[in-house]
């Protein structure tokens, strides 16, 4: 195994911190994947990323703690998209087309702001690809607290969740008060993708929200199962790419890491990939692939 | 109907207006349904079932009027309801089985993530059982078919054991066969747990056997009673604005418009030829 893990992986305090935080947020945005690909919101959890960003970039100009800015920059933008009409189904897209355009632009700004102020060159390059090497142990029991409340919020509305996920018509009837419980879910999304932009990037964050669970969806026919399914995926892609960057380090002469997101991001392309293939393995009956897809 | 008189009905509705972009869709509609009674909802598309439906749900903004169940507005807390909505597409790749569907009906609206107690999964197979979807409890409600579906939805609906069950067009798109098959299912199933039933379609002729009574609507009005006290040619002819008569032949109903109307422009409430 000497050739997998190269010198100084097991001693290396940066790589113990990087394989924690990844862990923490790889686990997180699993579970509220799982919800978001269910939901159909895949869209808004990208966009919730680049609100991130914006946010995160915000924070850099002013000087305020990354974290802050990244997790408080996804939640206002939960809520202006609640606001403008996440709630309604053919409102969806718009509210999120609009809010995403308006953080895009809020983050350019910053950026170019920032790139211009000498103290902060690299900023572009941080906010957008993520800094997990870079990211410090205090920044640990941030993430876990975060995390928890994350998933404890889940957990509360869980069943409700589901159940509107499923029919709107039934939840409703049911008493489930849906403008609640999808509120609570774009605040808890917008946290998740909010911590994950930090370690992965923005840009890339939305792959480990939407990747492991797109592929535990593939396969698993539980939710439950689905939900610890993708966390292992997740943790799986997270922890590869941790290590693949490490050791890219001796893998050329010139001895430059090639960056963690595309690692992390090539390992859920190839999950995804097997978990089609086995989709295909498990379900073989063409009478089943043929059957009418519920009725009008 | 006053309304000082103690009311032993099971759902009431009253006076219930609705209109929605400034068209009326309800007028005035008032009808009760009592315990256990199997109910048959009939009108042509667009009649306004559907909206009633939401109205007794309390999911519905409503101009005026009140359900009320046994003789209290509806809070969310007390949901004595089961409801079939018109139509469910169920995502096929949604990892939930049709039992995970039946048990959502009895915690599905529960915050928290409490371990399912035994006696739920005993329930959520015994209902199963009673709409005869046992052998396909553990596959993805959106991979079964539209009459499968149909029977987990029931399931999904009484497993909370509600005293009234609307069931809105459960019968379209099914074959003649599994029309009966269904009805038969609802008689027995009501009957067993006591449930009243509202039930709607446009046909009124297959739950002719086993309705108790009907509620008509058309024009944005109701009529409500024993089939023999609403499908007569005096009443409908009210409700529909012009004249309509009634046919019964080989044990089925007609309701046969006689002539176009006279008088203010013709709209598709009109039954063209036969509505039943
Ligand atoms: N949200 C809405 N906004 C405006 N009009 C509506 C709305 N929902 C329903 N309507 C109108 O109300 C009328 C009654 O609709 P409803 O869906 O209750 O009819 P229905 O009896 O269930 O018809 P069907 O048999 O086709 O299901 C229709 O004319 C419909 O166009
Ligand atoms: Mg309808």
């Amino acid at each position: 195994m000497g050739w997998l893990f190269e010198p100084g992986w097991w001693a290396n305090g940066t790589v113990r911190t990087a394989l924690l935080v990844g862990f923490v947020v790889a686990v997180t945005s699993a579970v509220v994947g799982i919800f978001t690909v269910m939901r159909g919101q895949s869209f808004a959890g990208h966009a919730l990323t680049d609100v991130a960003t914006a946010g995160g970039a915000g924070a850099f100009l002013a000087g305020v703690a990354p974290l802050v800015g990244f997790v408080g920059g996804g939640v206002l933008g939960a809520g202006a998209m609640d606001a403008i009409g996440v709630q309604r189904v053919k409102g969806r897209d718009i509210a999120t087309g609009v809010v995403l355009g308006a953080a895009m632009g809020l983050a350019a700004l910053f950026l170019f702001l920032s790139a211009r102020s000498s103290s902060a060159s690299g900023t572009t390059q941080l906010v957008l690809f993520g800094s997990i090497f870079t990211v410090s142990p205090s920044t640990l029991p941030e993430v876990s607290w975060l995390s928890g409340a994350v998933l404890v919020t889940l957990a509360a509305v869980a069943r409700p969740l589901l159940l509107s996920s499923l029919s709107v018509e039934l939840a409703a009837a049911r008493g489930v008060r849906l403008r609640s419980v999808g509120l609570i879910f774009m605040v808890v999304l917008a946290v998740a993708v909010g911590m994950s932009a930090i370690v992965i990037g923005a840009i890339l964050s939305t792959a480990l929200l939407i990747g492991p669970p797109a592929s535990a969806l593939r396969v698993a026919r539980r939710v439950g199962r689905a939900v610890a399914l993708a966390a292992g995926l997740g943790v799986l892609a997270t922890w590869v790419g941790v290590l693949f960057a490490y050791d890219s380090y001796y893998w050329f002469p010139s001895h430059r890491s090639l960056p963690v997101s595309f690692f992390v991001v090539a390992a859920i392309v190839v999950e995804y990939l097997v978990a089609s293939v086995l989709r295909r393995r498990t379900r073989p009956a063409p009478v089943a692939a043929s059957e009418p897809e519920g009725w009008t | 109907m006053s309304d000082h008189e103690p009311s032993t009905a099971l759902l009431e509705v009253r006076d219930v207006n609705v209109s929605a972009d400034g068209r009326d869709i309800l007028r005035d509609v008032h009808f009760s349904i009592n315990h256990g009674e199997f109910t048959g909802l009939i009108g042509s598309n667009g009649a306004g079932k559907t909206t009633l439906f939401r109205v007794i749900l309390g999911i519905q903004e409503h101009a005026s009027g009140e359900v009320l169940l046994h003789g209290e507005p509806l809070t969310r807390s007390n949901r004595s309801i089961g409801y079939v909505p018109q139509k469910v597409l169920f995502d096929p790749d949604l990892p939930i089985r049709a039992r995970d569907l039946v048990a959502l009906g009895a915690d599905g609206h529960r915050y928290g993530l409490r371990r399912r107690p035994r006696a739920l999964h005993d329930a959520v197979d015994e209902m199963l059982d009673a709409v005869d979807a046992g052998a396909f409890a553990d596959r993805r409600v959106g991979s079964l078919s539209g009459g499968e579906q149909q029977r987990v939805l029931i399931a999904h609906s009484l497993i909370s054991r509600p005293e009234l069950l609307l069931l809105d067009e459960p019968l379209a798109n099914l074959d003649p066969g599994s029309v009966q098959e269904i009805i038969a299912l609802l008689h027995r199933v009501a009957q067993r747990q006591r449930v009243a039933i509202l039930l709607s379609a446009h046909e009124m002729n297959p739950l002719l056997p086993v309705m108790d009574r009907i509620v008509y609507v058309a024009n944005g009005h109701v009529a409500s009673g024993t089939t023999d006290e609403v499908v007569r040619p005096s009443v409908l002819s009210a409700l529909y604005g012009h004249h309509v008569d009634v046919l019964r032949v080989h044990g089925r109903v007609l309701v046969v418009a006689t002539a176009l109307p006279v008088g203010p422009a013709p709209n598709d409430e009109h039954p063209e030829f036969v509505v039943e």
